[in-house]
Order: C-alpha cells, then sequence, then structure tokens
C-alpha cells in the first residue's frame, strides 16, 4: 500500500503541472509586481530603475488616497450589509414556506457578469428614461437625482447595485452554515420556552461565528479589489468621484501606460489585501471552530 | 376568560408578523427579478417606444429582430461562441489539473502535501490586479497575447485554488477501502485515480464545473487587458464594446445582455441545487 501510494515520480506527475501554473501564473508575476514598482516604464521602451520614487509618490498621491478612501468605504457598507444578509437568513431557517425557492431567486443577479449588471443599472439609473426616475416622478418626486453622474450619489447608486449582485451569496453562505445546526439544540431551547428572537441571537449566531468572521474577510477584501462593475459603470467617474484602488492602477497601467507605477499601485493593493486579512484574523479570533 | 383570549391574541399576532415576514421576503424576491424582467422587456422594444411611453409597459409588438440584428451585424455570434470554447476549454482543464492535484494530497503519503495545499489556498487571496502587469509582460514574452490560449491558462491558474478547495471537501469524506484493495490487487496509481476515485467523484466535479463555467463565462479584465482583435473577443468584453457603438439603442442593448445571461439563467434552471451547493461548499470550508 505504502509503497504505491509514496511514488514520487508520480506524485510530481500530478502535482508539478499545476504547482508551475501557479507559479508562473500567480506567485512569480506577485513578486514582479513589486519589482516593476521600482521602474520608470511605458511598457514598451527601455525600463529605468527609479528605486521607490513610485512607492513614495504614491504615499503622496491625493488620487490614489481618494480611491482608498472609495475602497474602504465601499468595504464597511459591504460589512454592514452583511447584517442584513444574515437576518434575512435567519428568518429563513425558521418555519418559512418556499425558503429553498426563495433563495435560489435572492442567488440569481449573483450569476451575472459584473458587465451585464452594470450595463443593466445603467439603464436603471438613466436619468430621463431609466426605470429608477420614472418610478420617483409617479410617486410625485419633482426632481429625481442624476445617480451615476452626480458626484453626491454615485457612489451610494453603484453600492445598492451591489447589494443586488451579492445578496444571494451570502445569504446562500449563511443559510449552509445555519442548516449545519443540529436541530435538536433548537428543539431544546423551543421546550426551555426561548422565543424565536433568543434562539436566533443567542444560538445560532454564536453557532456560525467562523462563518461569520469568513464572510467579512470576503466582504472587505472583495471590496478592496472590486472593478469589474465600477469601471463599466462609472469608469470611476464622474470626475474621479468613484474611483477605487483597482480601478485607478488599470487606468495608470493600460490607459496611461505607466506600467511602472501601475505595478507599485497593484503592489499596494495586494498588501492591502493581505494585511487587512491578517488583521481581520487578529482582531476576530475565535477559539477556533465551535464544537457541538 | 383572560387567558384564552390572551392566547387568541397571541396568534393572531403571529399572524400578522408571519405576514409581514412574507410580504418582506416577497419584496426582496421582486426586488432581485424585476430589474432582469424589465430588461427582457426593454430588449424586444424599439427607441420610439423606450424613450416615448412609460418603461413599466409591456412591449407594443415584441420586436425579436433586436436579437437577430445583435446576433449577425454585432458580432455576437463570434463573442458567443469565443465564450463557449474558452469556458470549456478552461473547465475541463482545470477540473483536471485540480482533481489530479487533490488526489495527490489526500490519498498519496509525502512530506510537502501540507505545504503545497497552503500555496494553492493562498492563490486564492491574491487580486488579480496584483498580478496583471506582469501577466501582461509574460504573455507578451511568449507571444500569447490577443490569444485564447492566455486565458484559458490564467482562467486555470486562477480557478485552481477554489475548484481544489470544493473538491478536498468531498476526497476527505470519501471511503478509502475500494482504492486500498485495489493497491492490494496490484493495481496502478493512474488506473486507482481514473477508473475508481475519479468516477466516485463525479457528484463534486459536476459542482466544480458548473462554479468554474459561471466564473469563466463573466470574467471581464483578463480578456480585456490580453485580447484586443474582435474575433477573440468573449461575451463580456465583446458587449462592453457593442455598447459604446449603440450608446442610444437601448433595444439591441438589452438584447446583447439577454444573449449574455440567458446560458447561465438556463444552467440555473436546471443546475441550482449544484450551484447552491458548491458556493456554499467553496467558502465555508475557507
Amino acid at each position: 500500500m505504502n509503497k504505491v501510494m509514496s511514488n514520487k515520480w508520480i506524485i510530481a506527475l500530478y502535482v508539478l503541472p499545476s504547482l508551475i501554473l501557479l507559479g508562473a501564473l500567480v506567485y512569480i508575476p506577485i513578486v514582479m509586481t513589486g519589482y516593476y514598482g521600482m521602474m520608470q516604464w511605458d511598457g514598451i521602451g527601455e525600463m529605468n530603475f527609479i528605486g521607490l520614487d513610485n512607492y513614495v509618490h504614491l504615499l503622496q498621491d491625493s488620487t490614489f488616497w481618494f480611491s482608498a478612501r472609495n475602497s474602504f468605504l465601499l468595504a464597511l457598507f459591504s460589512t454592514l450589509s452583511l447584517i442584513m444578509y444574515l437576518v434575512v437568513s435567519l428568518v429563513l431557517s425558521g418555519k418559512i414556506k418556499g425558503s429553498d425557492l426563495l433563495r435560489k431567486i435572492y442567488l440569481i443577479p449573483m450569476l451575472l457578469s459584473s458587465v451585464a449588471i452594470a450595463q443593466l443599472w445603467i439603464k436603471i439609473y438613466d436619468p430621463n428614461n431609466g426605470m429608477l426616475n420614472s418610478l420617483l416622478r409617479t410617486i410625485g418626486v419633482e426632481n429625481p437625482p442624476a445617480w451615476l453622474s452626480d458626484r453626491s450619489t454615485v457612489l451610494i447608486a453603484i453600492f445598492i447595485a451591489i447589494i443586488w449582485q451579492y445578496a444571494g451569496f451570502y445569504i446562500i453562505i449563511y443559510s449552509a452554515a445555519l442548516k449545519g445546526i443540529p436541530a435538536s439544540l433548537i428543539e431544546a431551547a423551543e421546550i426551555d420556552g426561548a422565543t424565536p428572537l433568543q434562539i436566533a441571537w443567542k444560538i445560532k449566531v454564536p453557532l456560525i461565528s467562523g462563518v461569520i468572521k469568513t464572510t467579512v474577510i470576503l466582504a472587505i477584501v472583495g471590496s478592496l479589489k472590486y472593478f469589474d462593475l465600477i469601471f463599466v459603470m462609472t469608469g470611476g467617474g464622474p470626475n474621479g468621484a468613484s474611483e477605487v484602488i483597482a480601478s485607478y492602477m488599470y487606468k495608470e497601467a493600460f490607459g496611461r501606460y505607466n506600467f511602472g507605477y501601475g505595478s507599485a499601485l497593484g503592489f499596494a493593493l495586494l498588501i492591502l489585501a493581505l494585511l487587512t486579512t491578517w488583521v481581520i484574523q487578529k482582531v476576530m479570533a475565535t477559539k477556533d471552530d465551535i464544537q457541538y | 376568560m383572560t387567558v384564552l383570549s390572551a392566547v387568541g391574541e397571541k396568534n393572531s399576532l403571529k399572524r400578522i408578523g408571519y405576514a409581514i415576514l412574507y410580504f418582506v421576503l416577497g419584496l426582496i424576491a421582486v426586488f432581485q427579478i424585476y430589474p432582469l424582467v424589465w430588461l427582457f422587456f426593454f430588449s424586444l422594444k424599439g427607441n420610439a417606444e423606450i424613450f416615448g411611453r412609460s418603461p413599466f409597459a409591456l412591449p407594443e409588438d415584441w420586436l425579436w429582430e433586436n436579437y437577430a440584428r445583435v446576433w449577425t451585424s454585432g458580432n455576437m455570434n463570434t463573442y458567443f461562441f469565443n465564450s463557449v470554447f474558452i469556458t470549456v476549454s478552461a473547465v475541463i482543464l482545470t477540473v483536471i489539473l485540480a482533481s489530479l492535484v487533490t488526489f495527490a494530497i489526500t490519498r498519496m503519503n509525502w512530506k510537502l502535501n501540507k505545504f503545497v495545499l497552503l500555496l494553492f489556498m493562498v492563490g486564492y487571496m491574491i487580486p488579480i490586479h496584483s498580478t496583471l502587469v506582469p501577466l501582461f509582460q509574460f504573455f507578451l514574452n511568449l507571444n500569447l497575447l490577443d490569444n485564447p490560449v492566455s486565458i484559458v491558462l490564467a482562467y486555470t491558474a486562477y480557478n485552481m485554488p477554489l475548484t481544489i478547495m470544493i473538491l478536498m471537501g468531498f476526497y476527505r469524506t470519501l471511503p478509502r477501502e475500494i482504492e486500498e484493495a485495489a493497491v492490494m490487487d496490484g493495481c496502478s496509481v493512474h488506473r486507482i485515480f481514473f477508473q475508481i476515485t475519479l468516477p466516485m467523484t463525479t457528484p463534486v466535479l459536476s459542482t466544480t464545473m458548473i462554479i468554474n463555467m459561471i466564473y469563466n463565462w463573466n470574467e471581464f479584465v483578463f480578456v480585456n487587458t490580453f485580447i484586443s482583435s474582435d474575433r477573440y473577443k468573449t461575451l463580456t468584453v465583446g458587449i462592453q464594446n457593442f455598447v459604446g457603438q449603440y450608446l442610444t439603442d437601448w433595444g439591441a442593448i438589452g438584447a446583447t445582455l439577454m444573449i449574455s445571461i440567458v446560458p447561465i439563467l438556463v444552467a440555473f434552471f436546471f443546475l441550482s441545487n449544484r450551484i447552491v451547493e458548491g458556493i456554499a461548499a467553496g467558502s465555508i470550508k475557507g
């Protein structure tokens, strides 16, 4: 048994192709991003080594800080909206008829491409012919906002589309975790006279705290690297009002061909993502997984 | 008497409470679905109707020619088949490679297996924007820019962590007795993998395949960055270009969006349980 299943050649044959692919397309590029970040380079001509100039410039670049602010706002909104998704999942985990069907309906937007979602919401937010402003006018709002072309509403408009996209995803995750709670625990609590609210808050939520932590990481890191929807919906506009780190990076690298500075921005994004993950892991440290 | 009326009051309160709950849950369902219904309707309308009448009205005459028009003149047919080709190639490659890795990690005995698994899992955390410039340069040097091969390889590498994560959960629950008996009988590792283990994992294979399919079908950044000629573009990037050219033709835009999302909706209709399972497995195990 051990001899056959320890054959080094076969292990190498099974693992190496994938490992080489991952190394070439994920791990080496991460290192190279940090390295290219020290170059002045337009992608075609010569690279000039300029040390940490790009990184110093980044720290003083107000556009970077403004996009970082937007990314963190999105992360904050996304984390807060988790509460809403959790409440819906808790309700669905009670005695609700058709809860499976509802969950699936909620999930549908998540399956569509961000490009299609962005194009659809551009039409919904269209100031003149869009669904939203037509609705607002019918109920008597005279001057509805211009949504995506107004600096003061653009972020909230994008965020509503993000909720539309991700609500079902998080509800599915929470529901799967809630289904894992043994029914006997809930029944015991019911016999002891616990109300549904107490059961939800004192039993169900603590039991899925590990999964809640995972979703917080997913929401925050996902927001930091958020790109497609914003890039298509507003291109970071109007006038930079909805720029996020990833869209700024993309514009610098592939719009203005500042490959060096774009790489530095990409590297900063990586550091931010890893750092945030690490901090949340520390802050939300639970006593591993709860056993029942 | 007072006790009875109190119980009655409690029951009717409970009923009102449930009615409110169902109403709110239904409202959320409408919020999630109605934009798509609206999209479907305006994909069948002409501009006169879109700009002149209520956006909530049903289409007057159903202009299916919007679809016919964008399918050929809008290049949608090319984009569509590129999406199919790239999605299918990447899904097959990812699932085979990830199965081999998962088998080697969970079934075979070697020292570095935990470390190698960690290498794959950390890949899940990497933002693609942190690798985009070097990837561009890498594919440029290999002469793979504007070549679907670069896209298939990138999809495979970036979906590998999630795929392995989902497979791992299933492999851990699989009994090993059959494989052990096969070893006793002098079966080779390759035969064990291809003829015993792989067939036993069909349920989870279909889960990972559908999840991969959705991700690949919807991917935007890699295609937008590495592919420049129209004949290799996929639907996501194709509709983006199309909309840029036909800014005011809402009917045509609606039809292209519908063409890009219908395959996913059909897949969801038949495989919703697998999709739900895949999403749950991919995030909880992580």
